[in-house]
């Protein structure tokens, strides 16, 4: 394969091919999933899903729309394949991770198709940076079927309101367990450590609820040490929505506002630890 | 109080909350009296005729988990409340923050006999009182990994503090740093001049940014060395005393004064520190004996506080006016006899720091006072 450093030409066919004036707008948001080493790459007309999974439970994806890029363009209906995420950020944030006022990296994205490598030309400054990173297939990704019809319990907070809590969850709790209810105590995130159980409980008329539907009382465990990475997520956000279906899956949406005030999304689904019907002190 | 120890002892009492920690060799303890009118509420529980308040041990860890973040906790939470439940076996922390979230901490606790360490203010033959940021400011010349310094008294009343230096130590390798503080740095001094006590400066720290954070004059009581330096901190709802080992020399040990009831103390092992749990050391105070019968269910070390106060209210000489009176001195037992025969008894420690004796027995059963005391090992828990 021919190997350049110009960017392509806009005439040549790209399977996908992007541009964005910021590469933070797009680093910020993987390192938010970044748990694993790699990640699916999806790219439609809309946009691009970036998507990570550990342990058959767990599956977080972020969302950056078209409308985000300078340029945007799919030639087939859809894009897929499979990346290292830590080369992926490593190459955009190439120039460094510290944000300077003034100064931002650009970013210019371009892959041939299957088989090819993913182009990166990154600039700052007048320096220019190309990178090139293999992809690979991309395995089946875990469906959760997790719908807005079937979601038994939902509740949006603002993110200020979760953020402490979470970095200073009782890491040597196995899990997090977590209730909603209709009823006291509404939403509580308990953990069960060596040193004892804690308990954090949102009441239903709190400042930080933002809505609040909540149908049945359910009570599920997650792994905690799964849902950790999350934080990275919730500290970038300003909302955060938690659903929960009949069956325990647990899904978590931020709401992420970026430098030049868009919006993109990251979400988490999580398969429950098991079924308990009491919550143990 | 976790720069001393690994485990964080509660114990209500009627004249406040207090906490208190000691470290592993028994040569430092510390314990800070919370009075009632520091707490919005205060219910210490009701004691029996034949029971006491209920007190516990938690891990320090776990305990200061919970407040893990100071900046935040003043940003957002509104009141802690504390509830000890016994029969649940649980020590409840709850703090209520902003937007009416609700942190519980469910912590597990042991029981434990009370912690208390031996010492009297009124005994010290020399007292220092200095604001905190004065000693703070002799104390950050030397470096933060020095283990011990030497606190002396000088001609013309000044005050030396040099950083303790071994014999063994090459003296071309050894850096000795000493600086003097006037006497009218301090706000009170009343010491026997040509005195000089070596003490863990590493323990000391801890409860000097304490008195810098809570802007209160720091009081040191000390004597002998071997005898333990007590460092006192005053406050109209908080009385904090941190008791340390003194670094003693053999000579001077045979000129402790005795007094009743030592003449009883058995000989100890080779391992000394180690049995010092089953020590058998003397109760007796000297000022007149155990008052009370034993506690048949809790042992007690001293009577409690008010039994034994009337003879500690007077001002000791030589106080500035207006320094409140040490009122509340602990025990009230006498202190170093033991030590006199600990360092007679194990030849092998010396020069060395002599432990703290910890009052915690009283043989149950014997009215008035005892001459040969048991003490039982101090945490009826035994692994953590």
């Amino acid at each position: 394969m021919p190997f350049s450093a110009q960017p392509p030409a806009s005439g040549e066919r790209y399977a996908l091919s992007a541009s964005l004036d910021n590469a933070r707008h797009l680093s910020s948001l993987l390192r938010a999933v970044h748990f694993q080493e790699h990640a699916t790459c999806l790219a439609t007309a809309s946009g691009l899903r970036v998507t990570v999974e550990d342990a058959k439970c767990i599956q977080a994806n972020a969302f950056i729309q078209a409308e985000i890029f300078q340029e945007f363009s799919v030639q087939e209906e859809s894009v897929m394949f499979r990346i290292s995420l830590s080369v992926l950020l490593d190459c955009l944030t190439i120039f460094g991770t510290s944000s300077l006022p003034g100064t931002s990296t650009a970013l210019r994205m371009c892959y041939r198709g299957y088989g090819y490598p993913l182009m990166l030309f990154l600039e700052e400054g007048g320096v220019v940076t190309v990178c090139k990173i293999n992809t690979q297939e991309s395995d089946e990704l875990l469906d959760f079927d997790f719908c807005s019809t079937k979601v038994v319990n939902k509740i949006i907070l603002q993110s200020e309101g979760l953020r402490e809590a979470f970095s200073e969850l009782d890491m040597t709790s196995e899990v997090l367990q977590i209730t909603m209810s209709p009823d006291k105590p509404y939403l509580r995130l308990s953990t069960f450590g060596n040193a004892g159980s804690a308990h954090l409980d949102y009441p239903r008329d709190s400042d930080l609820m933002e809505a609040f539907h909540c149908t049945q009382t359910q009570t599920n465990r997650y792994k905690i040490s799964l849902l950790k990475p999350s934080t990275k997520a919730l500290a970038l956000s300003c909302k955060v929505s938690i659903r929960t279906d009949a069956q325990g899956f647990l899904s978590l949406q931020y709401m992420i506002r970026n430098e030049d005030g868009q919006i993109c999304f990251v979400e988490y689904y999580c398969c429950p630890d098991e079924n308990i019907t009491e919550a143990e002190l | 109080l976790s720069r001393i120890g690994d485990e964080l002892y509660l114990e209500p009492t009627e004249s406040g909350l207090s906490l208190r920690a000691v470290n592993s060799s028994r040569s430092a303890f510390a314990s800070f009296l919370f009075a009632p009118l520091f707490f919005q509420l205060y219910e210490p529980g009701s004691a029996g005729p034949d029971t006491e308040l209920f007190r516990c041990k938690v891990h320090m860890k776990s305990f200061l988990g919970i407040f893990r973040s100071l900046p935040s906790l003043e940003k957002s939470v509104g009141k802690c409340l504390i509830l000890l439940k016994p029969r649940a076996s649980r020590l409840v922390l709850q703090l209520h923050c902003k937007y009416g979230v609700t942190k519980t901490h469910n912590l597990a606790f042991q029981e434990c006999e009370r912690l208390q360490a031996v010492f009297d203010t009124q005994r010290c033959a020399s007292r220092l009182c200095a604001p905190a940021r004065v000693l703070a400011e002799a104390v950050v010349h030397f470096p933060l990994t020095l283990a011990e310094v030497t606190l002396g008294t000088g001609p013309g009343g000044k005050i030396s503090l040099r950083n303790y230096v071994e014999e063994e130590a090459e003296p071309s390798k050894t850096m000795v740093t000493e600086l003097w503080l006037a006497e009218d740095e301090f706000q009170s001094v009343a010491v026997t001049p040509g005195s000089n006590i070596t003490f863990c400066l590493k323990e000391f720290r801890g409860l000097l940014s304490f008195a810098e954070a809570s802007n209160l004059p720091l009081t040191i009581h000390f004597d002998e060395p071997g005898r333990p330096v007590i460092f006192t901190l005053d406050d109209t709802v908080l009385e904090v005393h941190l008791v340390l080992a003194t670094l003693s020399n053999l000579e001077s040990n045979s000129q402790s004064p005795s007094t009743n009831g030592v003449s009883h103390l058995p000989a100890t092992s080779d391992d000394f520190p180690d049995d010092l749990e089953s020590y058998m050391i003397a109760m007796e105070t000297s000022e007149g004996g155990i008052e009370g019968p034993p506690s048949p269910t809790f042992p007690l070390c001293t009577p409690p506080p008010a039994e034994s106060e009337p003879e500690e209210d007077e001002e000791e000489e030589g106080a500035v006016p207006g320094t409140p009176p040490h009122k509340k001195v602990r025990g009230g037992c006498a202190w170093g006899q033991g030590v006199g025969r600990a360092s007679s008894l194990s030849p092998q420690f010396s020069p060395q720091f002599r432990s703290l004796f910890f009052g915690s027995v009283m043989t149950p059963g014997r009215p008035g006072p005892t001459t040969n005391q048991e003490v039982l090992v101090e945490d009826s828990d035994g692994e953590s």
